[in-house]
């Protein structure tokens, strides 16, 4: 056999390395599951530097409102309050305004004025939690002191919500500061389902007749429905989890009190604001179990985020293939 | 030499010796692929049946048929590179050079080296130069040598007919250039590594008719050097290129024979319908 | 009513509902314009030359900067890069490149679960993790935190940007007999490396400002850190320290430590706008 028989440059090619292929889509896979040994991670951690206050408390852990760390008795039940009050009242500001301005800003807006508009809106989202909570200190508190409250006092008083004294921090100031930290995600998660609804829907409800909002309305709203309802959940989500702002202004006090006026304390907050100062190893163990209550509560609210969501992309994709 | 090649063979594992072509003297037309009972599924549906063709050497092949009738499938069949999509199957056998592609232990990405292929939609790659598009086969394949990489650069761009237009400037990017110059950059880049095949997937489809008159005018200069294969819709560019044509029909090969015969004188009924148009 | 009132009824709740729907999309950016304005306000005439050069003063006495938080902001995001990235872009790739469609639909779910965990709860794992059997505050810890925290953002924006890659591509690598995974990764990603990299930048602009993680991992530090294996000041942690405090210099300060904060930021995701232009421009 000469070698002129093989093409010289063949020679000189290295040839392909099957354990390079094999060696690459193994790392790759590794790598990967890098998310499902976090989630163990964070599940196993928060079991492990609970279970002796799981043992102790049982599930009363869960309706106790007493948190007394001197006397060494625990019990979630004022930061599981807390932090559902507060994320509710977070909803109900921030839910008709986000979907009220993604409206805008899909249907409604001129042209020139939604990329910018949009772009505002990303920047509020950047703004960190901390940094919110500064203004919120300084600037928002003493206003909400000064005017805002008062004024709510005068025309609501007579209601169970808004009575009392009034400190500026409260449950309602968390709750405000919440909903300008959750509004950017329901916005842009809510736009992006309603600019994916297809035209063909709009077109067929302009053709009956239909005016603008009711256009938006029956062709847009409720064909988004679920994925709406999905974008509302993640900033739900979002809400519950919520730490250094809601800290900053909503007083800190783990108590159950009717009033929005009243200084309220949520399940990151307290975490946040006592764990370097647990004494006791109790105390942590009582911490860590807030942080798997906290945990549970937000892997819930965002799975349930994620099926809607799913649900909505497969609405559509399967009304396309008619 | 030869201890290059023994080392070759020692470094590769489970191999097959795909370096060493047959050693038997070429004849004359001596076919490049010897194709036996070929057949190709995706998924549940056959896309090729039973097809067995023999395509001869350094000659053009040009492969026609109505839409869907498998011509991609097949020129894909032998460089075995449908096996990109998930869920095929192949039965049958492609010899090459008198060794069967689809046996145990044979490794695509060397076959890929000796067939080459240029598809519909050119493709340079958007990130690198003219240079760097056409020497990627051979540096990404191991070759370092300076000299050898210039000197490729250049014969592949004479080759390609694009060496004039652009040697000016070959560290413009690739996307840079024309449709038609893309395309010829696109066959620049499939020479450099010198396969002895090239498949070509309809490649004046996308490109206006004074650019698919340069690259029928390539594929005529370029069959001195190597078998063709040209997968094509245009039954026009057909008998103006080529030396041989199959005609597919649903996944079956219903005629294989000179252009000249084809065009003037089919053998089958399908043949002669297709030819004239009675469906397309 | 008659047809002509229902149809002036009609329209005029669709004006209405317009309206209203602008008046929202001003209130959304009422509070942006608000912050902007007491970070310009209250951070600019607070900011000097020694903020970005001096350590804080101690509790009380005026003046003092906060030089080491700036730094070890910056070393704790470099620290939370050399796990997020790595981890994140790999895992990103194989979600893109390998694997079957139902086992990848179940990592990117898992994905996106974590990417919903508050972030004080990583603050909380990683104390367990490693603050505890190491028995100290640490930038590692700091940086394990943010970089937990980086991974599935991280391996979502990889793996969106390397499915836009078309096909096309990689068939041709294929077809010149270059291997899978050179393939992969001298002609995909580096097709795509643009985007990889805005990835980046926008998980960086995330953390950057993340202080929960860091209440009791990094901890903070009033001087200068000398060892990642000791508590480190960071600029986040700084400004709620300052904040939460009784003393007003502090409090200029914390506005200064604010506004330098938002400019980082800001300045990142200006950097992504950049590059994402250029990539829109070049799509072919």
């Amino acid at each position: 056999m000469t070698s002129a028989a093989v093409p010289a440059s063949v020679l000189r090619l290295r040839p392909p390395s099957r354990f390079g292929d094999r060696a690459f889509e193994w790392l790759t896979f590794a790598m990967s599951l890098g998310v499902v040994v976090l989630v163990l991670l964070v599940g196993w951690q928060l079991m492990r530097g609970s279970h002796l206050a799981i043992a102790k408390f049982g599930f009363h852990f869960l309706t106790t409102s007493t948190w007394d760390p001197v006397a060494e008795q625990y019990g979630a039940l004022p930061f599981i309050y807390g932090t559902v009050v507060s994320s509710l009242i977070a909803l109900i500001i921030a839910v008709p305004l986000s979907i009220a301005t993604a409206i805008y800003l899909t249907e409604l807006a001129p042209l020139w004025i939604r990329q910018p508009l949009a772009s505002a809106i990303e920047m509020l989202a950047a703004i960190p939690s901390v940094i919110l909570g500064l203004w919120g200190i300084f600037v928002m508190i003493p206003w909400l002191r000064a005017h805002a409250f008062p004024a709510l006092k005068a025309t609501l008083g007579w209601t169970p919500f808004f009575t009392g004294p009034i400190y500026g921090v409260s449950m309602l100031a968390g709750g405000i500061i919440i909903a300008i930290m959750i509004l950017p995600i329901i916005t842009s998660v809510a736009r992006e389902i309603m600019r994916s609804v297809p035209n063909l829907q709009r077109e067929a409800a302009y053709a009956l007749g239909a005016t603008k909002w009711e256009v938006t309305r029956i062709a847009v709203l409720s064909y988004a429905r679920s994925g709406l309802f999905g974008a509302v959940i993640l900033g739900l989500g979002r809400a519950l989890g919520e730490t250094m702002a809601v800290t900053m202004v909503i007083g800190n006090t783990p108590q159950i009190k009717a009033s929005l006026f009243a200084p309220g304390y949520t399940l990151a907050s307290v975490i946040a604001n006592e764990f370097t100062e647990a004494t006791t190893d109790m105390y942590l163990q009582a911490l860590f179990e807030i942080g798997l209550v906290l945990f549970g509560i937000t892997i819930f609210a965002n799975l349930l985020a994620q099926l809607l969501l799913k649900t909505m992309t497969r609405k559509m994709t399967t009304r396309v293939a008619q | 030499m030869i201890e290059t090649l023994t080392a070759m063979k020692t470094t590769r594992l489970h191999t097959v010796d795909f370096m060493q072509p047959s050693t038997d003297q070429p004849q004359p037309l001596a076919p490049a692929f010897a194709v036996k009972n070929l057949s190709m599924w995706y998924g549940a549906n056959e896309a090729i049946k039973n097809v067995t063709i023999d395509i001869p050497a350094k000659r053009v092949t040009a492969i026609i048929g109505p839409s869907g009738c498998g011509k991609s499938t097949f020129l894909r069949g032998l460089n075995r590179l449908h096996e990109l999509v998930p869920r095929t199957r192949v039965n049958g056998d492609v010899l090459f050079a008198g060794q069967n592609l689809y046996g145990p232990d044979v490794d695509p990405a060397l076959i890929r080296r000796r067939i080459g292929m240029v598809f519909q939609k050119s493709n340079p790659f958007p990130t690198m130069s003219i240079a760097e598009n056409v020497l990627v086969g051979l540096k990404l394949n191991g070759v370092r040598d300076r000299t050898l990489l210039n000197e490729r650069l250049e014969k592949s761009l004479r080759m390609a007919a694009l060496w004039s237009e652009v040697k000016d400037d070959l560290r413009k990017p690739g996307i840079s250039l024309s449709g038609g110059q893309q395309q010829r950059l696109c066959i620049a880049r499939a020479i450099a590594i010198e396969p002895e095949v090239l498949l070509m997937d309809e490649p004046a489809s996308a490109l206006d008719p004074i650019a698919t008159m340069k690259i029928e005018e390539l594929i005529t200069e370029l069959k001195a050097n190597y078998t063709i294969v040209i997968v094509t819709h245009n039954m026009q560019q057909a008998s103006r290129c080529s030396d041989f044509t199959a005609f597919f029909y649903m996944g079956e090969l219903i005629e294989f024979a000179n252009t000249a015969k084809i065009f003037s004188n089919p053998t089958r009924r399908q043949t002669e319908d297709y030819i004239t148009g009675r469906f397309g | 009513m008659s047809g002509s009132a229902n149809h002036q009824f009609r329209k005029a709740t669709s004006l209405i509902a317009s309206l209203l729907c602008s008046i929202a999309a001003l209130l959304v950016i009422v509070p942006l314009g608000l912050i902007f304005f007491y970070l310009l306000q209250s951070g600019l005439s607070s900011l000097n030359l020694a903020f970005f050069t001096h350590l804080p003063k101690p509790v009380g006495e005026p003046g003092g900067g906060m030089a080491n938080a700036i730094v070890g902001s910056g070393q704790l995001l470099a620290l939370a890069s050399l796990i997020g990235v790595p981890v994140g872009v790999l895992g990103g790739v194989y979600l893109a490149e390998y694997g079957t469609a139902r086992a990848n639909a179940s990592l990117r779910f898992v994905a996106d679960v974590l990417n919903g965990v508050p972030s004080i709860i990583w603050g909380v794992v990683v104390y367990g993790l490693v603050v505890l059997p190491f028995k100290s505050f640490s930038a590692y810890a700091g940086g394990l935190a943010l970089g937990c925290m980086m991974i599935p953002l991280i391996m979502r924006t990889t793996e969106e940007v390397l499915l836009l890659v078309p096909g096309g591509y990689r068939e041709a690598a294929l077809a010149l007999g270059i291997s899978h995974w050179k393939t992969i990764v001298h002609i995909v990603m580096k097709t795509a490396s643009k985007g990889i990299v805005t990835g980046v930048l926008l998980a960086l602009a995330r953390i950057a400002g993340e202080t929960a993680p860091l209440l009791f991992t990094a901890f903070g530090n009033r001087f200068w850190n000398r060892s990642l294996s000791e508590p480190i000041a960071a600029l986040p942690l700084q400004i709620f320290t300052y904040a939460i405090s009784p003393y007003d210099d502090w409090h200029r300060q914390a506005w200064a430590g604010a506004l330098v904060l938002v400019a980082m930021i800001f300045l990142i995701n200006l950097l992504v706008r950049f590059l994402a232009r250029g990539r829109a421009a070049r799509v072919t």
